[in-house]
């Protein structure tokens, strides 16, 4: 082919690749007066019987424990309402969507729920990367989305109708650098934790910025990834700079494990966590080694909140396993979620985020809520709890940053 | 030959290499824009599937076409995404030139592991691949600690303009099939064929094999970091977890449930499987179980994947013009064996 | 230097586990030439009869061993008659797409049938930390490895020096060939997936006592460290799966002892790329030149 014919071919290649790219944006606007009338049509018929709600979590996948346990603490907050009557007389239900813990996942499973199944709210997701990636669509949906136990601060940022009801990251790491450097007296610590996690990862940033800003000194600062089982090498480093408290921010399974091998490699510092440790398995996973550590959380049973011992009560009967922090958290979101559409007194969007943002001093299982309308984060304090002989939890402190 | 004759087989091969392939693309697209474009989910899932096609059909190039087992190409993808979603969000490029850029930054990549793992076969080659991935998603976790702090390590870059539109994906993944179909079918692509049936023997005629591996992986590895760039502005979010290792092994399945060698074959399938997993989502506990048993059962029925080397080409339609089928009858089997 | 020892010794206790769980996979691969993907859910699968076992009859070490290696053969069969068999004339790539399918099927029922959450591993050996110098270390730390070398031992003597294993051997090197000398490939075949299966039990109920946590998902980061661990070491050679763990466990810790723990894993990758690169098929694995 000489040179001529290749470049008339490429010209014309260009073009026709043009008209495919001409048709491409073509039908966006006839695809736009479609969208207006969205709304206008459901306002028309008499509203629903019954209140459908989505819910994203992971169900199979790494992490599917958490996203099984998630699943239950709404399932059982949803039941006990439709027990009540359900919420503005009509009928709570789940649509429940898995996300296998892949942010792709949840964005497809997100826009499902809204154009499919067009839910009022959305429950979820477990992980912050994954409601990272669904939230921007419920945004713009205008369609209001909690996540129970999404802790990057980002994840709120995202708009007004993102919100959370769990901690941040930075505030269970001030408490624990607190709660070592005022109440126990530390002045050297060193923190452990899971480099492919955002969550335990956050709250090792943030132990260790504010014990430092206290004045204490972290001398080690060790990682490892996600699926590890084995932290001798780290914990060998760890124990020659012998500090007087470890910070373990990862979740109350692999902290069993690392406590274990703590204890076995000799060192005597005392363990520190955050609320990923609530669980009654942490105690069966690290025996005796996890005694005496201590971790910040949401609620404790000891705090004679009723809430929290119903619940408790309630989970143990359904399904014969004590809840950990994820199916509490979750059951909160519910409850919060389905307070605003009882306040908000209409299934309408932006009618149920205003709500949503005026939560003042609910009573739910972590503690009495009010939510933040300018972050959409809660607003609760922290419990210190510690773990006792045979894994039982006692309230330490409460503590403030 | 005479001028003319010559100007006709020209303007023959022009319309079977232009614009047959993008006449039918554009019908298929308004078709598919009629039946689905007013639904965002179906058009979400069909996006997806696009995309999926771009990684399923480039991985065929280096996996089924040149025979080189490469379980990294996940990694590559997340060079493109991560160069690509880096320089629209932080230095406000436009879209098509971070695209570009983080394509060819991508294939530099696939050079990069092309050319030491030339000594590797088979199963060594498909580990140092797979390595090569872990180490790129590694490197991204612990960017923030490696001075790259804008990266964010574990925690992800969020808030990435969303340029992806299905338009955009389904432009580029008839891209990606036109250019790896011809590649397949020039004077590289045979030769690439020969190192995957016979390295020896290849070699003897005058191959360069060396050359040919490397250029596969270029190719292949560019096309991935393509659709990682797309992947990024379609989720607006980078996080190295959408690149592990699993999701290479996801892009593998399509490509031997499409069949090893077959562009056409790996892109149905890379389809099929994408809207496949979303059928599934409300089985909940069950969803993978049944994945996993379907994908067994297909084995076990196809051991060569849908079409085995079989390509679903224009070809197949010449046969309903009858004049053109007798005449032509031999240049329409494209399959390979 | 105490650190160093204490190091020295932590990374040989973790190659010997990353060892133990690639002898099964190299076996397989070593005979029937197919990446066994699903060898960790195996792994994984034997952990689990483990835990039942002793949740049955209590926390004994041996009957729940044997129960749990017996347990996997049987799956190992079955998966190898159902899954492999008819695709063993098919394209290698479909058999290891298969696997990959058995492998999501196993991680699946296991969450779904017995349990999505985290179980702790029942103690069915004491454990009895050890001090010297300041170098600690316990007695599970010495029994893996010594299990590890016994298997080691076991195994080069079956492939080596008995009947069955000279058979292997034989369709090892040629399927057909082997069949027209009347061996029974079919036969061997499944004695290689027991025994695979059963070195993944065992592996999996040692790492459940070493590491006391098990969940559904165990066996794909454990299968692909064994997976490396195995080519490493020249894939097929059983001491060279035992050489290969040994390297990728020291190779990691000494990353976390000089370099930085954020970069483990990223630094045995790298290692393992550089000695692919001088030794193209693996440590032990001899060099086959292309016959034309």
């Amino acid at each position: 082919m000489s040179t001529a014919k290749r470049l008339v071919s490429l010209v014309c290649l260009v073009l026709v690749f043009a008209l495919v790219a001409g048709c491409a944006q073509k039908p966006a606007e006839p695809a736009k007066p479609a969208e207006q009338a969205k709304p206008a049509e459901p306002a028309k018929p008499a509203e629903p019987a019954e209140i459908k709600i989505g819910v994203v979590a992971p169900i199979t996948g790494d992490v599917a424990t958490f996203g099984v346990n998630t699943h239950r603490g709404v399932e059982l907050a949803v039941k006990q309402l439709n027990d009540k009557g359900g919420v503005l007389g009509k009928k709570v239900v789940l649509k429940v969507e898995d996300d296998k813990n892949q942010p792709t996942e949840t964005a497809a499973a997100v826009q499902k729920l809204i154009t499919q199944d067009k839910v009022t709210a959305i429950i979820g997701s477990v992980a912050s990367k994954c409601t990272l990636a669904g939230a921007p669509i419920a945004q713009s949906n205008k369609v209001p989305m909690i996540s129970p136990t999404s802790t990057n601060e980002k994840v709120t940022q995202v708009g007004e109708y993102i919100f959370r009801a769990c901690f941040i990251d930075p505030f269970q790491g001030a408490v624990m650098a607190k709660f070592a450097y005022e109440n126990l007296k530390v002045k050297t610590a060193a923190c452990l934790f899971d480099v492919t996690n955002d969550y335990t990862k956050g709250l090792a940033e943030s132990f260790k910025a504010n014990f430092e800003k206290l004045g204490g000194k972290v001398v080690e600062y060790q990682t490892y990834n996600v699926g590890d089982q084995d932290f001798k090498p780290q914990l060998t480093k760890i124990k020659a700079q012998n500090p007087d408290v470890l910070f373990l921010s990862d979740y109350y399974n692999t902290v069993g494990l690392i406590a274990k091998q703590v204890r076995e490699m000799g060192l005597k510092c005392i363990l520190l966590g955050g609320d990923g440790w609530d669980s009654a398995e942490l105690g069966k996973i690290g025996g005796t080694a996890i005694e005496g550590g201590y971790f910040s959380n949401h609620y404790s049973k000891d705090a004679k909140n009723p809430e929290a011992v119903a619940f408790l009560d309630a989970f143990k009967k359904a399904y014969n396993e004590d809840p950990d922090a994820l199916a509490a958290l979750a059951y909160d979101a519910t409850m919060i979620l389905c307070d605003a559409i009882k306040r908000a007194g209409k299934l309408d969007g932006g009618a149920i985020k205003d709500a949503m943002s005026s939560t003042k001093d609910f009573k739910a299982v972590s503690g009495s809520i009010t939510i933040d309308p300018a972050t959409r984060n809660p607003i609760k304090s922290a419990v210190v709890l510690k773990v006792d002989k045979g894994g039982k939890f006692a309230f330490e402190a409460l503590v403030n940053p | 030959m005479s001028n003319a004759s010559a100007r006709s087989s020209f303007a023959a091969g022009f319309l079977r290499t232009f614009i047959a392939p993008a006449v039918i693309l554009a019908i298929l697209y308004q078709a598919i824009v009629a039946a689905f474009g007013k639904n965002d989910y179906y058009m979400y899932v069909l996006t997806l599937s696009c995309m999926n096609v771009i990684l399923a059909t480039s991985l065929n190039l280096i996996n089924g076409f040149t025979g080189q087992f490469s379980l990294g190409h996940a990694g590559f993808m997340a060079v493109g995404a991560y160069l690509a979603g880096s320089l629209t969000k932080f230095t406000h490029w436009p879209f098509v030139p971070a695209l570009v850029v983080g394509a060819i930054g991508a294939s530099l990549a696939g050079v990069l592991v092309g050319l030491p793992t030339l000594r590797l076969r088979g199963d060594y080659l498909a580990i140092a691949t797979l390595g090569f991935g872990e180490i790129i998603r590694m490197l991204i976790i612990a960017s923030d600690q490696i001075g790259l702090k804008f990266l964010e390590g574990p925690r992800g870059v969020m808030g990435i303009t969303k340029y992806t539109s299905f338009g955009w994906a389904y432009l580029l993944a008839g891209i990606s099939v036109w250019v790896l179909t011809n590649f397949i079918w020039s004077t590289h692509g045979r030769a690439c064929v020969s190192v995957r049936e016979d390295e020896v023997a290849a070699e003897a005629m005058g191959v360069n094999t060396t050359r040919y591996k490397v250029m596969a992986f270029c190719i292949g590895a560019g096309f991935a970091g393509l659709a990682g760039g797309l992947h990024a502005h379609f989720l607006q979010l980078l996080h190295p977890s959408s690149y592990d290792f699993l999701k290479s092994v996801d892009y593998l399945v399509m490509v031997v449930v499409g069949g090893m060698g077959s562009l056409t074959g790996c892109a149905v399938a890379a389809v099929f499987l994408t809207v496949f997993n979303e059928v599934l989502r409300r089985a909940l506990e069950l969803r993978m179980l049944i994945y996993a048993i379907c994908l067994v059962i297909i084995m076990l029925t196809r051991p060569q994947g849908l079409l085995g080397g079989k390509e679903i080409s224009l070809g197949a339609f010449k046969y309903l013009v009858p004049s053109y089928g007798r005449s032509r009858a031999g240049s329409g089997e494209r399959g390979l064996t | 230097m105490v650190e160093f020892v204490q190091q020295l010794i932590n990374g040989i206790s973790l190659g010997c586990i990353y060892a133990l769980i690639a002898l099964g996979y190299t076996m397989v691969y070593g005979i029937v030439r197919l990446i066994n993907f699903a060898h960790g859910d195996i792994y994984m699968v034997g952990a689990y009869i483990g835990y039942l076992t002793a949740h049955r009859i209590g926390p004994h070490f041996f009957p729940a061993l044997i129960i749990a290696m017996a347990g996997a053969a049987t799956l190992g069969v079955t998966i190898e008659k159902i899954a492999y068999k008819p695709l063993r004339y098919a394209p290698r790539i479909a058999a290891l797409t298969t696997a990959i399918g058995v492998s999501i099927f196993l991680e699946n029922a296991v969450r779904k049938f017995i349990s999505p959450n985290f179980l702790p591993f029942p103690e069915m050996i004491k454990r009895v930390p050890f001090e010297v110098r300041g170098v600690t270390f316990s007695n599970v730390q010495i029994i893996v490895p010594l299990v590890a070398l016994l298997l080691v031992i076991v195994l080069q003597y079956i492939v080596l020096r008995t009947k069955p294993g000279r058979a292997m051997r034989a369709v090892s090197l040629d399927k057909d060939c082997a069949r027209l000398m009347g061996v029974n490939v079919d036969k061997i075949v499944s004695i290689t997936f027991a025994m695979g299966s059963s070195l993944a039990a065992a592996a999996g109920v040692l790492v459940g006592i070493a590491y006391p946590r098990i969940d559904p998902y165990m066996g794909v980061m454990a299968g692909l460290k064994a997976f490396v661990s195995a080519v490493l070491g020249g894939i097929g050679i059983i001491p060279g799966a035992a050489l290969g763990g040994l390297f990728m466990g020291l190779a990691e810790v000494m990353a976390v002892h000089f370099i930085n723990s954020a970069f483990k894993d990223a630094v045995a990758f790298v290692i393992l790329i550089i000695v692919l690169l001088v030794k193209p098929s693996g440590l032990l694995g001899k060099y086959v030149s292309e016959k034309v």
